[in-house]
């Protein structure tokens, strides 16, 4: 479990860290490390250098953005879960944090480097998905853009990110009184999921008004699902939940491994929708 | 005076062990120390049509390259140590280095030592070997069939051996028999996943021709043994030393090719060696656990008396016999299908067969929880087919307490034992009549809650020596210590076996300072070195206590009894005047005229006044052969509930109650019980090898192997009775492994209880979601 030989640099501010990364070598950005690490201990990912950003303070942090909130990409989970101005605009962010994994990858592992690593299993995508969330990105030739999660997962661990950018944050606009819920049900070796899904929904009284659902773990990214709009308009009508569900699947190649064969991850995914819309439908209303 | 023995102290090796002060074998650093690391085959069973390591012996740093056509001259193929009477047990060569053929993924085809790790990781890339794929499978019912790949040429059809195990005239009872019920069951390969994985740190001094050898071994005297044999060494120039060890599970008991490989490099180098396993290749290469597809049988009347077990099984061994491999499914498998009941009939065979998997040896129970499982399953599902309750069918079969020592029909004696009274403590605890009306009440409710009830017994502690030899293991099975007291009156205690996390540097010191009338802080237990250590055979089976710590006592005993011997003469008193009484000799009605056990150690080192004829010193050492093994049981419950939409299963309440005879230390007896069952719970729901068609291991890191972590596991509840042991003079049995042996079943049983009203039978383990889901599928289909 020892990787090839590399070159390490902590950068000492975003710009140091682009101006490394403008140089086109296959330089790897290091964060949490987390996902990396052992990639490159499995010599699966051979790099010449990485450049360290998870010091960086200007990339740390929850911070107000319009009504709701910003996330330095660096940040790591542990920060997110006890994160007060999290709990109160987008708790679902601290709330899926805090399931993630065990304490020793919270304290390291960060928001951004897992969605920047795309993994098709990782659970923040689909939140991300679900919140329509925002990432802003910066780079030494492009300069700063902001590209939409809805768009941004673009297959196994690719992104919609080019060469020589750096995530730097997460925005997330505000949820008003919608809700969202996370479920997933998770390998027992690696805690990833086996089927995922992250719910938001808007409601009038009884009656759903908006709803946005997306599912990870199940396909070659995590993705937002087209075809719950029938939901709307109903009181959360769960036969018409599973309905959207399946149809949602009905495209996706799902494969099976040796935590789940397809049939099974397929119906735990329609299983994993139900409870996340009934739960956020259940938080909206309170 | 408040005995030590009984009493829940701390375990003293604990605090070096969580703040990082403990030496493992990866922590020996020597000054010119050099690194190996192997090639390994990436193919399960191929021919080795070249290798080429030019490249790599010119790389950076390199030292030595060596491949199987270098050392197979110079070593002895690694040996198979246990050969069980009767079946014809064949063991194939089985070389260091692989140089005609690979018979699993992760054989070693070539060495690379280079002067630092990274070094020697970048040579491996650089060795090239062709192969030439062959048919493989990892499967032993599918191996032993005809047609199957042929993994050596002198094992025809892949059949290691076939082991019969016969009591009473199964035959006639299956024909006559009112009920018979089977069913086939696979237990799964394990990876016994200890949490230090193997190391070696070998050093050779030419000058007095002495290998020191540090390994991650549960027996380093059966290492020293095993490497001087394959080294050509004189056994007395080598020793062997297991410092610290980071658990074992039974996966440290094997002498490995590339623990030799490393003495050997040490050796032709001149230079001291060392190799440290990652992860990736300790699931590859240490031993795999479990592994057996069993056709069982059990036959009975209508009012619940079972009067007959057959077996047959396929017990996979891998691509080599390891060390004590051929033993784990006959011995210490069917010699315990009788369990805890009075069966009168039992016919087993056991077919030990070559596979293009991982060898397996030794795991946490070995042998004893496949044959637990079996007939515990076999038990609830007669019950389910007579229509009686598991509990009422296993009280009716139960060996009576009064009818110790018992012969079952394999022919072994049990020593001691009261199986009902272990049974109603759990049934107590768990208020089984109440969980069955709330069973009943939340299936109208559409939920699915589920009881497993087991009762086990197992075998440790084997012995004596004639035992040992009609069993075919190629080794002793005493236990030896050296109690030393020193002038200042402290104590040290060598002992043969070699602890690696099961406390007796505590329980030890427990039995010896009692002894003394001492606080534990004055004796300490030294093992784990060969060169100051007395012949032992190590710690596995869990036979520590029960055989190790008897001749500690015995030592003790002769101690004392020489210290007794001195006190008489200088207090001027007949030995038959004097008592024991707070730690001193006293002579009786006088406690002003006393000596304390400090005070005579001291005299006795100085030897200013000893009595005519005595020698000097303060020491002795005893050799514990036992009469016996030793027979531990209890009984668990487990009550699960069961999300028949996702094929979850929840852990309610997890019951052990065991009765391990008398008890040194409680809290200790409870850790061992907690991480058994824990292993077990593991095994029942979540752990499973698993490799594919071409016998590549999918399930190769800890991304894929469902190792049990803390937040997955239910609270356990502990309670024990206790029933001594007449065979040892500490009245003890074992603990480390009852935990294991009995908690699978528990758990599935549990399982296919809740999941009775579908008409589900039998699931096989792990039950994870995915097959819990699968297997209400299939019922859901049958019925509609």
């Amino acid at each position: 479990m020892i990787p090839v030989s590399f070159d390490y640099v902590r950068a000492g501010s975003v710009k140091e860290a682009l101006n490394l990364l403008a140089a086109g070598d296959g330089s790897k950005v290091i964060a949490g490390g987390h996902s990396l690490l052992p990639m490159m201990r499995f010599r699966l990912v051979q790099s010449p250098r990485l450049v360290d950003i998870s010091r960086l303070d200007e990339l740390k942090g929850v911070q107000e953005f319009k009504k709701g909130v910003r996330i330095g990409a660096a940040t790591p989970y542990a920060d997110l879960v006890g994160n007060a101005l999290l709990r109160e605009r987008c708790p679902i962010v601290a709330e899926v944090a805090a399931g993630i994994a065990d304490i020793q990858v919270r304290n390291r592992g960060t928001i951004g480097g897992s969605l920047a690593h795309a993994d098709p299993a990782s659970d923040m995508p689909a939140v991300m998905l679900a919140l329509d969330a925002e990432f802003q990105l910066r780079s030494k030739k492009g300069g700063r853009r902001t590209a939409k999660a809805r768009g941004f997962f673009q297959g196994a661990f690719a992104t919609a990110m080019a060469e020589g950018e750096l995530l730097t944050d997460i925005l997330i606009g505000g949820m008003g009184r919608n809700a969202a819920a996370y479920v997933s049900f998770d390998s027992a070796a690696s805690g990833y999921a086996i089927a995922g899904v992250c719910a938001s929904v808007g409601r009038k009284r009884a009656t759903i008004s908006e709803i946005a659902v997306a599912f990870t773990g199940v396909g070659e990214i995590a993705f937002l699902a087209g075809s719950f709009e029938p939901v709307v308009g109903t009181k959360c009508d769960l036969a018409v939940v599973e309905k959207s569900a399946t149809e949602a699947l009905a495209g996706i190649d799902i494969g099976g491994d040796v935590h789940a064969p397809a049939d099974y991850r397929r119906h735990l995914a329609v299983v994993a929708a139900k409870r996340a819309v009934q739960t956020a439908y259940e938080r909206a209303g309170a | 005076m408040a005995t030590l023995f009984g009493s829940g102290i701390k375990r003293r090796e604990d605090p070096r062990l969580i703040t990082g002060n403990a030496t493992y074998t990866d922590d020996v650093k020597l000054p010119g120390l050099t690194y190996a690391m192997f090639v390994r085959s990436p193919y399960a069973h191929a021919k080795i049509t070249s290798i080429s390591v030019d490249a790599a012996r010119k790389a950076p740093g390199v030292v030595a390259v060596f491949t199987g056509r270098d050392v197979k001259d110079k070593l002895i193929p690694v040996p198979c140590a246990w050969n069980p009477p009767n079946c014809d047990l064949k063991v194939p060569p089985h070389p260091q280095l692989a140089w005609e053929k690979v018979r699993y993924v992760g054989d070693a085809v070539a060495m690379v030592v280079a002067e630092t790790r990274a070094q020697a990781r970048d040579a491996v890339d650089l060795v090239e070997v062709d192969y030439e794929p062959l048919g493989a499978t990892a499967d032993p019912e599918k191996a032993a069939q005809p047609g199957a790949a042929q993994l050596h040429a002198e094992v025809p059809g892949n059949i290691a051996f076939i082991w019969t195990v016969a009591g009473g005239d199964a035959e006639a009872a299956f024909k006559s028999a009112e009920v018979t019920v089977s069913q086939r069951i696979v237990q799964q390969r394990l990876l016994p996943t200890a949490m230090e994985a193997r190391a070696a740190v070998a050093s050779y001094n030419r000058g007095s021709g002495q290998l020191t050898l540090w390994c991650t071994s549960q027996n380093p005297h059966i290492h020293r043994f095993l490497c001087s044999v394959m080294l050509k060494l004189p056994e007395h120039r080598v020793r062997v030393i297991a410092p610290e060890v980071g658990g074992g599970f039974g996966s440290k008991i094997p002498v490995y090719p590339d623990e030799v490989l490393t003495a050997f490099a040490a050796m032709t180098l001149g230079r001291p060696v060392k190799w440290t396993e990652d992860r990736s290749e300790n699931y590859k290469v240490t031993i795999h656990g479990r592994d057996h597809i069993e056709y069982v049988e059990m036959c009975g009347t209508r009012d619940g008396r079972i009067t007959g077990l057959r077996t047959k099984v396929y017990a996979g061994l891998g691509g080599y016999a390891s060390t004590a491999a051929p033993g784990i499914p006959t011995i210490l498998h069917g010699l315990v299908y009788s369990g805890a009941y009075t069966i009168a009939n039992i016919h087993g065979v056991i077919h030990g067969v070559y596979t293009n998997g991982t060898p397996v040896d030794a795991y946490r129970g070995a042998g004893r929880p496949e044959a637990a499982y079996l007939i515990e399953r076999l038990v609830d599902i007669f019950a389910r087919k007579i229509g009686m309750d598991p509990v009422e069918v296993r009280r009716r079969n139960f060996i009576p307490k009064d009818r110790f020592p018992y012969t079952v029909a394999t022919g072994i004696t049990y020593d001691s034992g009261n199986y009902e009274a272990a049974l109603d403590k759990a049934v107590g605890m768990l208020g089984y009549r109440a969980f069955r009306a709330e069973q009943e009440k939340a299936r109208r409710q559409g939920r699915y809650l589920g009881v497993g009830v087991v009762s086990y017994i197992e075998i440790c502690g084997s012995g004596p020596g004639q035992v040992a030899a009609a069993i075919g293991f190629g080794g002793g099975q005493y236990e030896s210590a050296i109690v030393r007291v020193y002038p200042t009156g402290m104590v040290r205690v060598y002992i043969g076996a070699s602890p690696h996390g099961q406390g007796e540097e505590t329980t030890f010191a427990q039995i010896v300072a009692d002894e003394f009338g001492y606080p534990v802080e004055s004796v300490e237990i030294v093992h784990g070195d060969t060169d100051n250590t007395p012949q032992g055979w190590g710690t596995y089976g869990s036979r520590t206590t029960a055989v190790g710590g008897s001749a500690v006592k015995n030592a003790a005993v002769k101690v004392k009894e020489k210290a007794r011997a001195l006190a008489a003469h200088l207090l001027e008193a007949n030995e038959a005047d004097l008592e024991w009484k707070d730690g001193k000799f006293q002579v009786k009605g006088s406690p002003d005229k006393a000596k304390g056990f400090a005070e005579l150690a001291l005299m006795a080192n100085v030897a200013w006044n000893m009595p005519a004829g005595m020698e000097p010193g303060l020491e002795a050492s005893a050799f514990f052969d036992p009469s016996n093994f030793v027979f531990p049981f209890g009984s668990h419950i487990c009550t699960v509930e069961v999300d028949i939409e996702t094929g979850q299963v929840k852990i309610l309440r997890y019951i052990a109650v065991d009765d391990c005879g008398l008890q040194i230390n409680p809290m200790i007896v409870d850790g061992q019980i907690h991480g058994g069952v824990i292993q077990g719970i593991g095994e029942a729901l979540q752990e499973i090898a698993v490799y594919d068609d071409e016998a590549q291991l999918l399930t190769g890191t800890m991304m894929d192997y469902a190792v049990p972590k803390a937040s997955q596991m239910p609270t356990i509840e502990t309670a024990h009775t206790i029933t001594p042991s007449p065979v040892n003079p500490l009245g003890v049995k074992g603990c480390g492994e009852a935990g294991t042996i009995a908690s699978a079943a528990a758990v599935v049983n549990a399982v296919c209880d809740a999941l009775s009203p579908l008409g589900i039978l039998h699931i096989d383990k792990p039950l994870t979601p995915a097959r819990v889901w699968a297997a209400i599928q299939k019922a859901k289909g049958a019925k509609s």
